[in-house]
This record gives C-alpha cells, sequence and structure tokens, in this order.
C-alpha cells in the first residue's frame, strides 16, 4: 500500500512541535498497513532528521542550500519532485504559517486534490474523510473526498497529541535535491522578531484578556479598570491588537504569545482557534460572551453567557469586597 | 502600479444563532447580514494606499451571485477604480482550486503589477485561493503578509509567522500577496458613500465567456459534505442565575484557584 508522507516543519534549527503531531496522526492513519515517511526538506537536517526515526518508518531527507529555512520556490519543486517520484497515499503538511503558504500552491502546480486545516482526519477502505470548521469555528463539516491517488491535507496544530522523539528505529534515505531552474521570483530575506513589550504577559499568574466583544476602544478603560482592581495583567485577542487598541506585545495567540496563567479571565473574546492555542494551557479558564455558541466556551472551565459590561462592574464589586 | 484585488461576501456570524438546514447541506442564510470578508477589506485598504502611494488604478474582483457586487461598491466606496463581477452561477459546488480558475480567467488579460487577497475567507476558512490563483497566473507570491513595501519592480513584504516571528521576503513584479489582518487600518466607508458607488458600472464577466475547460468550473475534490454544530458549551460549566449570582459564583471559583485576587 501507498505510504504516508508527513512534511515535518522546522525554523531556526529547531523542528516545530506540529511535525510530531502530523508524525502521530500519520501511524494512527496508517493503521499497520502503510509506512509512515517522515519528510524533511533542509540544509545540514541530518541531526533533525534523527530527532525523528522513533516515530517514522522511514526518514526521508532532502539536502540543498536553498532549503535551509522554508522558502516557497524551491520547496516547491523539491515537494514536486517528491510527490512524482513516491506517489503517496496522503502528504500531510501543519495548517502554519508555513503549510498556509506552500500548501495550496503546491495542490494546484502538482495537480493534487487539497483540503486544509483538518482537525481530524480518517482513512477508511482508501476514502478520505476530514472535519473541519467553517464559519469562525460555529458549524463543524464533514468531509469526504474524491477518491484520487494522493491527497494534499493540512492539519490544524494542536489537534493531535506530538508522538516521541528521537529514536534510532527508522533509517534515513536522501532523495536527490531538486533542480535550481524555472524557480519564480520569491527570495526569503530573513526573519524578525517583534520587540517585547512593557509588560511579558507569559509571566502573569492572572490574566484579564479582551477581544472584539469591547466593541470600541473608549470602553477598554472598563475592562483595564477591572484588571488594575484584582491585580491581573491585561492583554487580548487578535482583533483588538489588530485594530491598534493594545499594543501587539499584548496579543495571545499563534501569531502572539503562549500563555499558561493560574487563571485566564476572557471577555468578549469568541475564540478562534488561533486566540485558543495560545491560551488553552491556562489552569483555570473563565469566559464571559454573550453569544453562547461562541467557541470559547469549547475551551474555557467556566463560562457566562452574558454582556461583558454587567460582568465587569459586579464581578469586580465581588472580588473586592472584603472577605 | 495597478493592483487588483480580490473580494468575497461573506454571512457575519459573531452573536448569530446559527441553524442548519435539515439535509445538513448548509446554514440558514436568510437572516444572516453581509460584509465583505474582514480579511478582503484590509486587502482593498492595502490596494487603496498602494494607489495612492504610487498612482495607477485598483481593480476589485469578486466571484458571486447579484448580492456580492455590495462588496464590489464598498472596494469602489474605499477607493477601487473599477469593479468585476464573475456570476457564481456556474461555480455552484466548486473548490478552491474552481475559483481560483474563475479568478485567474477574469483577471488574465488585465494589465496589473500586484495582486491582493484576504489570506483566507471568514465563511470557509480554507486559506487556498490565494496561492493557487498565483500558481494560475504563474506569479511569484507570498502569503499572510503584514507590511509591503514597493520599490524599484519589486515588492518586500513581512510575513507573519507564529510565536512573535516575522518572515521577509523580496518578490519580483508582478506578484500576488495575500493579506493578514492587522496589516493597516481599514477606511470607514459610509453608507452614503457606498450608494455614490452606484454611479460606477460593474463589469460582468460570465463563467462561459472566461473558457473554462477541464472538467468544467463546478469540479471540486468534495465529494459529500455535512454539516454539524459543535455541542454549545461544551466542556465550559455554564454558571447561571441571576448576575448577581453567577458573579458570586465566579468570584468564589476564583479564590478557590488563585486564593482570592490582589
Amino acid at each position: 500500500m501507498s505510504e504516508i508522507l508527513v512534511l515535518c516543519e522546522h525554523r531556526r534549527g529547531a523542528l516545530r512541535e506540529v511535525s510530531f503531531e502530523l508524525l502521530a496522526l500519520g501511524r494512527r492513519l496508517a493503521g499497520g498497513e502503510r509506512a509512515v515517511c517522515a519528510l524533511l526538506l533542509g540544509h545540514g537536517a541530518a541531526v533533525l532528521g534523527e530527532k525523528l526515526c522513533a516515530a517514522a518508518d522511514r526518514v526521508l531527507l532532502v539536502e540543498d542550500a536553498g532549503l535551509d529555512a522554508y522558502d516557497a520556490e524551491p520547496y516547491l519543486a523539491a515537494l514536486e519532485a517528491v510527490i512524482l517520484a513516491r506517489r503517496p497515499a496522503l502528504l500531510l503538511v501543519a495548517h502554519s504559517a508555513v503549510g498556509m503558504d506552500l500548501a495550496p500552491a503546491l495542490a494546484a502546480r502538482a495537480g493534487l486534490p487539497l483540503v486544509t486545516d483538518c482537525l481530524d482526519v480518517q482513512l477508511a477502505q482508501g476514502a478520505l474523510e476530514v472535519v473541519r470548521r467553517e464559519l469562525a469555528g460555529k458549524v463543524g463539516a464533514r468531509l469526504r473526498l474524491a477518491a484520487a491517488g494522493t491527497h494534499l491535507v493540512t492539519v490544524r496544530p494542536g489537534c493531535f497529541p506530538a508522538a516521541p522523539q528521537g529514536g534510532k528505529a527508522a533509517a534515513v534515505e536522501r532523495l536527490p535535491a531538486p533542480d535550481r531552474g524555472s524557480r519564480r521570483g520569491r527570495r526569503l530575506l530573513g526573519y524578525a522578531d517583534l520587540a517585547l513589550g512593557d509588560v511579558d504577559i507569559s509571566a502573569a499568574p492572572v490574566l484579564v484578556a479582551v477581544g472584539r466583544g469591547v466593541g470600541k476602544p473608549e470602553n477598554l478603560a472598563a475592562v483595564e479598570s477591572f484588571a488594575r482592581a484584582v491585580g491581573a495583567t491585561l492583554c487580548c485577542s487578535r482583533p483588538v491588537a489588530d485594530k491598534g487598541w493594545l499594543p501587539k506585545s499584548r496579543q495571545v495567540g499563534t501569531s502572539g504569545s503562549v500563555v499558561k496563567p493560574k487563571l485566564y479571565l476572557a471577555f468578549g473574546i469568541s475564540g478562534a482557534y488561533q486566540h485558543v492555542a495560545g491560551m488553552r494551557q491556562a489552569e483555570t479558564i473563565i469566559a464571559v460572551n454573550k453569544d453562547p455558541s461562541a467557541p470559547i466556551f469549547e475551551v474555557a472551565h467556566y463560562g457566562i453567557a452574558a454582556d461583558m459590561f454587567e460582568v465587569l462592574p459586579a464581578l469586580q464589586a465581588r472580588l473586592t469586597r472584603a472577605s | 502600479m495597478n493592483t487588483i484585488v480580490c473580494v468575497k461576501l461573506v454571512p457575519e456570524v459573531a452573536d448569530a444563532e446559527l441553524v442548519l438546514l435539515e439535509d445538513g447541506s448548509d446554514i440558514e442564510r436568510e437572516d444572516l447580514v453581509l460584509d465583505i470578508n474582514e480579511w478582503d477589506s484590509f486587502a482593498v485598504e492595502e490596494a487603496v494606499r498602494l494607489k495612492e502611494a504610487h498612482g495607477g488604478e485598483v481593480t476589485a474582483v469578486t466571484l458571486g451571485d447579484d448580492d456580492a457586487e455590495d462588496v464590489l461598491r464598498r472596494a469602489l466606496a474605499m477607493g477601487a477604480d473599477r469593479a468585476v463581477r464573475i456570476d457564481a452561477a456556474a461555480f455552484a459546488g466548486t473548490d478552491a482550486m474552481g475559483i481560483a480558475r474563475g479568478l485567474a480567467a477574469a483577471i488574465r488579460g488585465r494589465p496589473f503589477d500586484l495582486v491582493l487577497a484576504g489570506a483566507q475567507a471568514a465563511d470557509d476558512g480554507w486559506a487556498a485561493v490565494g496561492p493557487m490563483l498565483a500558481q494560475l497566473l504563474a506569479l511569484p507570491y507570498a502569503t499572510l503578509v503584514v507590511g509591503i513595501e514597493v520599490a524599484g519592480g519589486k515588492v518586500r513584504v513581512e510575513r507573519e509567522l507564529e510565536s512573535s516571528c516575522r518572515e521577509k521576503v523580496e518578490l519580483d513584479l508582478p506578484a500576488l500577496l495575500t493579506v493578514q489582518t492587522g496589516i493597516n487600518q481599514p477606511r470607514y466607508v459610509s453608507v452614503m458613500g457606498i450608494r455614490k458607488a452606484r454611479a460606477i458600472a460593474i463589469e460582468q464577466s460570465a463563467a462561459g465567456a472566461l473558457g473554462l475547460g477541464e472538467g468544467g468550473p463546478r469540479a471540486s475534490c468534495v465529494a459529500g459534505r455535512r454539516l454539524f454544530l459543535p455541542e454549545k458549551g461544551k466542556g465550559a460549566q455554564m454558571l447561571s442565575g441571576s448576575m448577581e449570582a453567577i458573579c458570586g459564583r465566579a468570584a468564589e471559583i476564583i479564590r478557590e484557584r488563585v486564593g482570592g485576587v490582589k
């Protein structure tokens, strides 16, 4: 039976956690009948390949100076060649900043059917079924994919427990580097890290987080004064930082900070998965949102379906009252 | 600097109680308010700012039904010069690749330096059409862009990666970029402004005239699709009762967990 390929992501010399999640998913889908191959594109990446050995039947290594860091054109050329040569049943890619950039272009270039941002994937008698979310996470969708030789699937990070690292079980196999011709004009120049803000939100034991539900910047004062009164640090979800109402350094989520406080109080946050990925490890999460079907209530321990501006003063009074 | 910007009309679902059709094929859409896809509003703003800085024209393109002309009028009110609608009827049931083929056919042959699109659509969220369109138009591309600088026939962009990290990329023009939210502050347009944009004719582009072969525009890699509503508040213990009772209980929980605050 044809194999399952897992594209393993790395950045600045380290494998990304999601690669091990995809390998665990690949192992489950293989059901002992198919080989699971960890596919690593890089330059001097054999040391990373060794970390993948326990989680894969084979580690496939494509090495070239142009593959040192993710760069769309050399990656596309390398992946297209690997797919043509091996015809895997499935190529699993993370729905990450790399996967979102790469997978749709690869699908178009190699003529592969693509399904993105999957929360679950099933492979039964060769038929591929996936579970996705639509409409800001409020609706689930089960999709059955039309039969095809190779399916390309991107998987949401954080949906599967990671496979173990290290081990020596699998063999590392080197594949030829891609042809360097016919590349379209895109060049990676480097990385830049956003400056840290005035406060390190990832160090705060109690966080008060505010989202789109705050409505307008004038309303932020009510949340700020609540946070001050209860001794919490203020942070936010993406829309609040996008609008410039709070600095980007206060943003919790995939593209901002991952936080693990003792207590996370979320006000007016709907619970986009990019935000949830940044706060789901909080010890206790209490969410306030006037929409009872907001996805934040899937991850919160306690939920209050009410107007945040009614909850803020009432809760502040309760918390600051001498006990 | 001529820019083509791809836009989509989507339902607003925050705070909406969504109801499924009985056969699970879709949601009830009648009562939902439609608006420009949030990512696309940032893309239109970026296109208009590039025009203001470098001259040229902005053309907004959408694939949709008659109602979708609203999203084009919004783009025109924000500063786009032209608008093109590809009629969606022929694309019913197609996938991201089908949409990309339709857009590519409508864009091909028009003069442009840059194609902009939102990084994803708020409704089905595939985040796939942009890079597919780039392949069909044989353009260099970059996704999740949070900064654009055009100079000397090239564009330097910053892509948003995970954990407060950005990737700097240089592309030769013409190129395609998909825009992440927060790249700018989209300008406010009044209802009056949108109404005024009605004076600008919207160019109609039918699928038949676009010469789409290869399985027809309806082809899809998805053979079956069934929607479901995730269980409400699954996981969370919902606090109920009067506001006083709810906040009393919440305060107790907070005291238990962090030994009180302050």
